[in-house]
């Protein structure tokens, strides 16, 4: 077993701290969402968190500045440490689709967990990205009124509540793509709480 | 684990053990797992109901004042909300209150007094063709429910900052607060309530505002949230002690402004 740090404590910190901000954000929301369904379909209530919509907001608006504060905390350490450029780039699309076919036969070396392979970098990449689209498009739902470009560049009102309901599908999306991977290659896990 | 040679000989008792803890293992592995899967299963590993803690309750609390503040800050008194060609106007407008539509109150527009209190110095008590004599403004604005849906309206009415100065209302106090006939209540912060397009409006799409939509008033704000637009008013009153409201005194944000 290496010795080396894979993870420096201030991203183990802040992986977790994120979890609970989006657990709680997602759960909320799903909540937030059923009070005035836009699609054929609500969540199940058991699977929402706040007991009622006035709940749920609050558990939102009490958790959005956790995403927010801890966001920021990731991202200044992750560019002031040159581990976002070191760690995510280069990046090609051609590596991405070649990783790709790679992993789906089973035979993406996990050897060296340090080293993101390309499809990593991509997801991990992504995964931020769609983040600040929610906390953008979360911006005009809450404040539609002072934020008239932002608000504009989303669709208006109505178009940012579809902007955020598929940012938060993708980012289920890639929380379960996530849990599978760590499942099976659980040493990642061990990973992400020792840092070795 | 190891016992003593005083137990039967007749039976490993090792192994029994072994057996006894490796039943009672996988059961309460599969729960703790299925449990930490789920979110009743976070609030267990946490050791209380995330839901009910009262604690939980005053600390969310705490937040959404946080957030009342933050919102006062964010908050531009000129900056304008959209307004909209009469073609967007959503018909039907939807009818939305605390209570079902077949309960919408009626009130006596003959009979009716509107009540002007507190931080003012005309109390006089308004007729609503005192109130029509007032110049008029009208607007197509966007009402954005606490729910997540909106719809596109038209009011018309007595612009709010107009006629809070023509009653002589302090307007360094905090707060304006509402009281209706639907046993409804509310209050609004002062920038809020001066801001060009708050509007104490008398009419709906060019009609006299129908009980569905308020009658006899309605204080109508595009910059805030649905619950924070009375309907029915009866009393206005200029305030500088927090009034609360009826939704607001069960955990919607007070400020509750877009």
């Amino acid at each position: 077993m290496t010795t080396a740090t894979i993870h420096p404590l201030w991203l183990r910190a802040t992986h977790w701290l994120n979890v609970v901000a989006v657990v709680v954000l997602v759960a909320s929301g799903w909540r937030i969402y059923n009070a005035a369904p836009f699609f054929d379909f609500r969540f199940p209530s058991g699977i929402t968190l706040g007991g009622w919509l006035g709940g749920a907001l609050q558990w939102h608006f009490a958790a959005m500045w956790l995403l927010v504060a801890n966001g920021l905390v990731y991202l200044l350490f992750n560019v002031g440490s040159r581990r976002l450029f070191g760690k995510f780039f280069p990046l090609s699309p051609r590596a991405v689709v070649a990783d790709l076919k790679a992993a789906l036969k089973g035979k993406l070396a996990h050897d060296d967990l340090s080293h993101y392979n390309a499809v990593q970098r991509a997801a991990y990449l992504f995964v931020m990205l769609d983040t600040v689209l929610l906390v953008l498009s979360g911006l005009v739902l809450w404040k539609s009124v002072q934020f008239p470009l932002l608000r504009e560049l989303l669709g208006g009102y109505e178009g940012a509540r579809r902007v955020h309901f598929i940012a938060m599908a993708l980012l289920v999306g890639f929380v379960a793509v996530h849990l599978l991977m760590v499942a099976l290659v659980p040493r990642t896990f061990v990973a992400m709480l020792r840092g070795r | 684990m190891k016992l003593s040679n005083r137990t039967r000989p007749a039976v490993d008792a090792d192994a029994v053990v072994k057996e006894a803890l490796r039943q009672l293992d996988q059961p309460l592995r599969r729960q703790f797992l299925r449990r930490s899967l789920t979110l009743g299963g976070l609030s267990m590993l946490t050791g209380c109901a995330i839901v009910d803690d009262s604690s939980v309750d005053s600390a969310l609390m705490a937040v959404s004042r946080l957030n009342d503040r933050v919102q006062g800050w964010l908050f531009d008194p000129n900056r304008l909300a959209p307004t909209y060609p009469e073609s967007m106007i959503t018909r039907p407008f939807p009818f939305n209150a605390y209570y079902e539509e077949d309960e919408i109150r009626q009130v006596d527009g003959e009979s009716f007094r509107l009540e002007v209190t507190g931080r003012v110095a005309d109390k006089h008590r308004w007729t609503l063709p005192e109130l029509r004599a007032l110049p008029q403004a009208d607007q197509i604005t966007r009402h954005i429910c606490v729910e997540g849906w909106s719809a596109i309206g038209k009011w018309g009415g007595v612009p709010f900052s107009d006629f809070l100065r023509r009653v002589g209302a302090d307007t360094s106090a905090k707060y304006v607060g509402f009281k209706c006939a639907d046993d409804y209540s509310t209050s609004i912060d002062m920038a809020t309530a001066l801001h060009p397009q708050t509007l104490l409006t008398l009419s709906y799409d060019g009609q006299v505002l129908p009980p569905k939509y308020g009658f006899p008033m309605k204080l109508r704000m595009p910059t805030k949230l649905g619950y924070k637009n009375p309907k029915h008013i009866q009393a206005i009153f200029v305030t500088n002690n927090y009034p609360g409201g009826y939704w607001e005194d069960q955990g919607y944000n007070w400020f509750g402004g877009s």
